[in-house]
């Protein structure tokens, strides 16, 4: 072989990868493509689990929540802002799952591929860059997060929870949503070596988000100190433009702000948490 | 075997921090050759590993790679090089033969080409007959057996292997050499870090001893023996907590004496007349013992200690 | 060796391995007192009353914290004897260690346990704390709110354990999800039987939870009646059964 011997890929003539000499590149599709492809082997094998906690969960939390205590709510103050509870409720509870599901996908799996069986290390080994790795396993992670609120909705419709076709849009304000937990998430595994930072986060993080942005009653309920923290966290931005929708409007007048701390979170929370992989995977 | 240069290392250095892992080492690799890196434990051999694996930035010094330089070539370099790493990383939830699929296709070779590439591995890796059991419940040689078949996966032409059978036991290490024999009979370039000295004897065309980062000598293992140590040696032990006591007593004996905390060992190129001058010098030893020099002696000739401790 | 009480030295073992978690350990009460507070000053404001099944008209907030108190029994207890259970069972190989000296399964079984009580009373004892200074205890027969969740947790614990020997695979976790979720969103936790029709209302009267809750609500109201001794039965029932279906299973999957 001769040393001087260019690699560009336009040099390479078509033929199989596995011939001796330099190897055709492969274009961002396809690194991406072949990368999806193990984790949706992954997912694949978890499907009881997803089929669980994706449809049967919803179900049952919309039974109690939207029907149980919406019965209560409506009886004694004819629901939220004029809105019967069950309607006022879904939205926030498609973002709270959008929530979860982010948040669940990426701790404990991405601790995984960093730590416990490396796989990560695996894809670097292959011709891939950490950026490689962290955009297709983000485009997994958008993936179940839109499935996750596509059920949720459907589900919700047969429950007679959503009032107006432009619930459908709820499903990208989830990915958003989700996608604004889960990049700077991703951040943990590269500086911690210990799980338990995530049980923690779940306890301390993720349940009072739940339970105080603005899912289950109007954050103008809280005392007034608080509200400031429901501003600068995702999820209540993600619910205020998922209610919109699911209600048919009116678009919230600070639609492009929710839009822009979403979207400044996942740009944010990206930049950081690869610069953190690139250190702790390529030292 | 045509004399073509595969790797070039000049002065190549790794710093993490303060500290030097990799301090200026010049190292040349040729095509068909197999090259060891041997040293014990920190001596900086997997840190050269992941810079020439293309997963690990060099810090000063060059390094190139099929002539292309791994900062700016890094994917081209990892497409036709095989890197069997320390540790396993393989997905233990999935099945043997899907660990083998799933990594063929990180190189972009076709689902076709996966398939049969991994029949041949895992008949050349004797694991045929676990293909669809989980990776999981088999046993550390049939683990690292299954991640030198997946390094091959994309039809290497220079394998980087880091450790290929520490952890094993000697029937293991024994199946283990003996594929990775073919591989270089089939032409494949290999380079291996060790630090068992019969390793290196039985893989290595030619090795060079590292030392906390630093190469302390470089030459093929009978090479290396002829130049830093005697053909052979005597091992004498004494039952005492303390045997730089007797190294007195046995001056004289072979040309040079090594004192280990366990035992002393007298360089001589005549061993049993060593042997025999220990006998009746009527020091009541535990044992004496005599055999023939290896890699060890010549590391603890260099750097003044053992390689595995 | 039968009779010594080896389940004291399976208990210390978890104390020791715990203490040097302790932020985790306090962590897991703030969870249910989030709840409370929410509930207090969110859907509390939106549902204002709610009348029991006992008929007491009651605020909503005093309607939900004693189905807290109990919930946060099961999951505390629920903790130590599924995920941490299954951990030490079959990836720490904490138990082959431990029958290796005279300890038995039965102790094993025991000393978890205990070790999960300790663990879910003091959640419960600090969730009760909060719900008194917040005021929704109404009634001296409280006193008796601790002992009940212990109750509630013996009863999760032991149950809980029993199942965790059946698993083989962390996946199999979703199963107990699937029980547990359901339970706590539809033991009248959040909403009273009345809501329900007349045929689920049976259904939830199964749940062991729903009887946590009654004990409960019926001693933090002060609403005392008969029931609740069947309910204290039931639990008690449940501990026992599954103490018994524990060990037994604990020695046929480590003293084969
Ligand atoms: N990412 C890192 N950050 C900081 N120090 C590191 C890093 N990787 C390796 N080192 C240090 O560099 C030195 C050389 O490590 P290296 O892994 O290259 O040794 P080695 O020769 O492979 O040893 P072993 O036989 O134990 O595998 C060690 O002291 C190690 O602690
Ligand atoms: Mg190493």
């Amino acid at each position: 072989m001769d040393a001087t011997e260019t690699t560009a890929s336009t040099s390479v003539p078509e033929r199989s990868r596995l011939a001796a000499g330099p190897r055709r590149d492969l274009g961002i599709l396809e690194r991406t493509g072949v990368l999806i492809e193990y984790h949706w082997l992954l997912f694949r094998r978890t499907l009881r689990g997803v089929l669980i906690t994706r449809f049967l969960l919803p179900v049952l939390f919309l039974a109690s929540m939207g029907l149980g205590v919406g019965s209560l709510v409506d009886e004694n103050s004819g629901g939220v802002d004029g809105v019967p509870y069950l309607l006022y409720v879904v939205p926030g509870l498609v973002m709270v799952t959008a929530m979860q599901t982010a948040v669940g996908e990426s701790t404990w799996p991405v601790m995984g591929f960093v730590k416990w069986n490396q796989f990560y290390r695996a894809m670097l080994n292959a011709p891939h860059s950490v950026a490689d790795t962290l955009r297709a396993h983000w485009l997994m992670i958008a993936f179940n997060v839109a499935t996750s609120a596509l059920a949720f909705t459907l589900i919700s419709a047969l429950f007679g929870g959503v009032g107006s076709w432009w619930a459908l849009l709820g499903t990208p304000i989830a990915v958003l949503t989700g996608m604004a937990f889960s990049t700077p998430l991703f951040v943990i595994a590269a500086k911690t070596d210990t799980d338990s930072v995530y049980s923690a986060i779940f306890r301390l993080v993720v349940t009072p988000l739940m339970l105080f942005s603005g899912a289950f009653f109007p954050i103008d309920q809280l005392p007034t100190w608080m509200q400031p923290f429901a501003w600068a966290t995702p999820l209540w931005h993600g619910i205020e433009l998922g209610r919109a929708a699911f209600l048919g409007g009116p678009v919230p007048d600070l639609w492009w702000v929710h839009v822009g701390v979403l979207t400044a979170y996942i740009v944010v929370g990206a930049a950081v948490s690869r610069r953190a992989l690139r250190q702790r995977l390529v030292p | 075997m045509t004399d073509t240069v595969l790797l070039t290392a000049r002065d190549l250095t790794k710093r993490f921090g303060d500290f030097t892992a990799v301090d200026g080492i010049d190292v040349e690799v040729h095509k068909g050759e197999s090259f060891g890196f041997l040293g014990p434990n920190g001596a900086g051999k997997s840190s050269t590993m992941r810079m020439i694996g293309g997963v690990s930035p060099v810090t000063s010094g060059e390094l190139s790679i099929f002539g292309l330089d791994p900062a700016t070539h890094g994917p081209q370099i990892r497409a036709r090089l095989g890197n069997c790493p320390q540790k396993d990383l393989l997905d233990e939830e999935l099945s043997v033969q899907e660990n083998l699929w799933v990594y063929g296709r990180f190189f972009g070779l076709s689902r076709k080409e996966v398939r049969e590439r991994a029949t041949e591995l895992l008949e050349f890796a004797q694991l045929s007959e676990r293909r669809g059991d989980k990776v999981e419940p088999l046993s550390g040689g049939m683990k690292r057996r299954l991640v030198i078949a997946r390094s091959l996966i994309n039809n290497p032409e220079l394998l980087l292997l880091d450790e290929p059978t520490t952890g094993l036991d000697p029937q293991a290490r024994h199946v283990l050499w003996d594929r990775l024999f073919r591989l270089k009979r089939q032409g494949v370039t290999l380079i291996i870090t060790t630090h068992y000295m019969d390793e290196a004897e039985q893989l290595c065309d030619r090795l060079v001893v590292m030392d906390k980062g630093r190469i302390a000598a470089e030459g093929s293992p009978r090479d290396l023996i002829v130049r830093y140590s005697t053909r052979e040696v005597v091992e004498v032990r004494f039952d005492t907590d303390d045997h730089s006591a007797h190294a007195d007593s046995l001056g004289g004996i072979g040309e040079r004496m090594e004192v280990l905390p366990d035992r002393i060992l007298l360089y001589a190129d005549d061993g049993d007349a060593a042997g025999s001058a220990v006998h009746s010098r009527e020091l009541a030893p535990l044992s004496v013992l005599v055999r023939r020099s290896t890699l060890e002696d010549v590391f603890l000739h260099l750097t003044g200690r053992t390689l595995v401790d | 060796m039968v009779g010594y009480a080896l389940w004291r030295f399976v208990l210390l073992r978890d104390v020791v391995a715990f203490r040097r978690m302790w932020w985790l350990f306090l962590s897991g009460f703030v969870e249910p007192v989030f709840y409370l507070f929410s509930i207090g000053i969110g859907l509390g404001a939106l549902v204002q009353t709610v009348t029991t099944d006992q008929g007491m008209v009651v605020s909503y907030a005093a309607f939900v914290a004693p189905a807290m108190l109990a919930a946060s029994a099961m999951n505390g207890a629920i903790a130590d004897t599924t995920y941490n259970f299954f951990f030490k069972l079959r990836f720490a190989k904490t138990y082959d260690t431990m029958l290796a000296t005279p300890a038995r399964p039965w102790d094993i079984a025991v000393g978890e346990i205990l070790w999960s009580l300790i663990r879910g009373g003091t959640y419960s004892a600090i969730f009760f704390l909060v719900a008194l200074v917040m005021g929704f205890v109404e009634s001296w027969w409280a006193v008796l709110a601790i002992p009940a969740a212990l109750l509630i947790g013996a009863a999760f614990a032991a149950m809980g354990m029993w199942a965790t020997t059946y698993m083989t695979s962390w996946k199999d976790f979703e199963f107990i999800n699937l029980v547990i979720q359901p339970m706590f969103l539809f033991s009248a936790t959040f909403f009273p039987l009345s809501v329900y029709p007349e045929a689920l209302q049976w259904l939830v009267r199964l749940m062991p939870l729903y009887h946590g809750v009654e004990i409960q609500r019926g001693l933090l109201l002060g609403d005392v009646h008969w029931g609740l001794l069947v309910s204290a039965a039931y639990l008690a029932g449940l501990a026992g059964l599954g103490l018994w279906g524990a060990s037994r299973r604990i020695s046929q999957l480590l003293l084969t």
